[in-house]
């Protein structure tokens, strides 16, 4: 699915990825853990096309296709999802006339026909019942006012409108009650197949409870210093970062 | 500041030379004052405050040969079925009976119920030289079941002054719509007044959909006296024009009327919007809402100044101002100036501006669903501008402003 290899990559002249290597096959669920500063939100915001970065080395194969070629609204297109960490508010859009041109000109991409307003509706429906949305907050403006929790569900209502091949979590798990938590991951678990992957960014164990990973990788200094099974992130709960940097030192 | 300029040879007595003077009945004093207005100065200028961010120099330097066109383009109406007048160059070429509505020229002079503004140039050049103008008169207690739907055509280097007259009774109610038309090719000079009264609660909202599409210099102004519970709304939907000018004067003169100035405007090329507006609460207990919004695109610049005035022993009056702005690009700018002045103390008042970019946060979580970049600012944008749009309450106006925006901006809304 992604293939990441090599990657380097600077902000304003500061390096925050140092030769970062990962891979994601269809299917799998990777969890990537670090601490504060580690480099995650930057990957995430590399990957969904963000242009304040700029990327010195390394490659990026996404389904074949060489990602840094494609414009952020192609990688969309071509079923690259981010969750934000920090949801945007629109005041204006309304949340489902925007998902309905997103969808359509993702359709267009692919050579599709605009989906009928009633399919559009329907789909609306069930899949806000996904993450347990209310539908008049699907009709409302892009999140404007909304809680933060309701902030992630529609971010994973949209996720589960686009039905991406891959889709990337970026801390969505920040500022969950418990309660959010449990409705967002089932909402994910829900949204998975053999068909797409999904890669969680997460500073806490605690939704990886509810997400379960195939692989947990630890990010550090701007690489990949670990990977382990979801085992490895129940180490990381109990124990912090500082025996991996020990062992690094070593 | 005026100047004193000696009268011949000035750019103002080229451009008049050859107007014909108003066969309107005008007062006497009325006229005479407009003429030495014009006789002793020149075009206004920048050292003006009203005219601080509008130069007239172009227009001052341009010779309009009063040709006119006679290729026809269409006429696009806004209204399915409406009494419908229409202006070609200034002269009325479709008239409708179904109102009480007649040429401004056989108006007597005491009817005319002109709302005088001393010292205003375009006023004094409108006095002078108005050719024509509807007088429309709505009778009390009169609701009328159509819009009233008054089309000016420019399609030429002409000047053309016309001056309407509406009044509407007490507890009547009425709607019209004036559009601005003019074809590509026009380049002329047009300047309308409408002198509007609006009896104890009568109930007027005038749609101004301005799409002129030549290079003509617009000026037109709207003078608006409000009597006790009346309501009056002006929309102005500036969508295209080389160089345009509104001047908005409400005068309310009486307790418990509404007054709601609600403008959009989408500014493009090198193109020029200017919107003045004055709200003078004379009188108690009233209320006065006001909402510009604009986008520029290209070297394109708007003007906003919009001026309340709450008089000595004008309490409890509620006014609302609001200006925003919204520029797409690097080489637009914006003159934005809301103003209050307040002379009573028991009030609530309150005004603001903004003039920003697009939120680029906004634009890429769009693009991040999949939305072209373009698709991306033209759905901030639009929503930017619904909320002048969403006070609209006539549907084919706002019908007939989402086809206009798809056709000529690409917008899908």
């Amino acid at each position: 699915m992604i293939k990441i290899k090599n990657l380097h990559a600077n902000i304003e002249g500061k390096e925050i990825l140092r030769g970062l290597n990962l891979e994601v096959k269809a299917g799998e669920v990777h969890a990537i853990m670090g601490p504060n500063g580690a480099g995650k939100s930057t990957l995430a915001s590399i990957l969904a096309g963000r242009e304040e970065y700029e990327i010195t080395d390394g490659s990026i194969d996404f389904d074949g296709k060489d990602l840094m070629e494609l414009s952020t609204e192609d990688r969309a297109r071509e079923g690259l999802f981010l969750a934000f960490q920090y949801p945007v508010e629109i005041p204006g859009v309304s949340n489902v006339n925007f998902l309905r041109t997103a969808l359509n000109e993702i359709r267009e991409y692919k050579g599709q026909e605009p989906i009928s307003a009633k399919d559009f509706m329907t789909m609306v429906r069930e899949k806000s019942a996904i993450v347990e949305l209310d539908s008049k907050l699907a009709s409302r403006a892009v999140n404007e006012g909304f809680s933060g929790g309701e902030k992630k569900r529609n971010e994973i209502f949209q996720m589960a409108m686009l039905e991406p091949k891959l889709a990337i979590l970026d801390e969505t798990d920040s500022g969950l009650d418990i309660d959010a938590l449990r409705i967002v991951a089932n909402g994910v678990n829900k949204l998975k197949s053999p068909n797409n992957a999904t890669i969680v960014i997460t500073h806490y164990q605690r939704l990886l409870d509810y997400i379960v990973p195939d692989f947990v990788h630890v990010l550090y200094n701007g690489q990949i210093v670990k990977t382990g099974s979801k085992e490895l992130a129940l180490e990381l709960e109990e124990k912090g970062y500082d025996w991996i940097k020990d062992e690094l030192a070593v | 500041m005026q100047e004193i300029v000696s009268p011949t040879n000035t750019k103002l007595s080229q451009f008049r030379s050859g107007l014909k003077p108003t066969s309107i009945l005008f007062s006497k004093e009325t006229l005479e004052e407009a003429n030495q207005l014009l006789e002793k100065r020149d075009f206004p200028t920048t050292r003006e405050e009203s005219w601080k961010y509008t130069r007239l120099t172009k227009l001052a330097n341009t010779t309009f040969s009063g040709s006119v066109s006679s290729n026809n383009f269409d006429i696009p109406f806004v209204h399915a079925d409406s009494y419908r007048f229409i202006f070609t160059n200034g002269q009325l070429t479709e008239f409708n009976d179904g109102v009480n509505a007649r040429s401004v020229k056989d108006v007597r002079e005491n009817n005319l119920n002109n709302i005088s503004l001393k010292n205003h140039f375009f006023e004094a050049i409108n006095l002078a030289f108005a050719e024509d103008g509807l007088f429309i008169e709505i009778e009390a207690n009169q609701k009328l079941e159509k819009p009233i739907e008054i089309v000016h055509v420019s399609n030429g280097n002409k000047i053309t002054n016309l001056r309407h007259v509406f009044r509407v009774g007490r507890h009547a109610k009425a709607e019209i719509t004036m559009t601005y038309v003019s074809s590509d090719e026009s380049n002329g000079f047009l300047n309308v007044v409408s002198n509007i009264a609006l009896e104890d609660g009568a109930y007027l909202t005038i749609n101004k959909l301005q799409t002129e599409s030549g290079t003509d210099f617009h000026f037109s102004r709207e003078a608006v006296k409000q009597e006790k519970n009346s309501n009056f709304t002006l929309n102005t939907l500036t969508f295209n024009g080389n160089f345009v000018r509104n001047d908005v004067n409400v005068f309310v003169n009486g307790q418990n009327a509404e007054t709601n100035l609600n403008g959009a405007y989408l500014v493009k090329n090198n193109q020029l919007v200017d919107n003045h507006t004055i709200v003078d609460h004379l009188v108690a207990n009233c209320q006065s809402n006001e909402l510009y919004k604009g986008v520029l695109y290209g070297k394109s610049t708007a003007v906003f100044n919009g001026k309340v005035f709450v008089r000595p022993d004008a309490q409890k009056i509620n006014a609302f101002q609001s200006n925003g702005n919204v520029l797409l690009s690097d080489d637009a700018s914006v003159n934005s100036k809301p103003e209050l002045e307040i002379y009573a103390d028991d009030v609530k008042c309150s005004h603001g501006s903004t003039t920003g970019q697009l939120d680029e946060n906004a634009v890429f979580y769009l693009r991040a669903r999949g939305l072209s970049e373009k698709s991306a600012k033209e759905l901030l944008v639009s929503a930017f501008i619904s909320d002048v749009l969403n006070k609209i309450e006539n549907e084919e106006v706002l019908n007939f402003t989402h086809s206009y925006l798809n056709k000529e901006f690409g917008w899908n809304i």
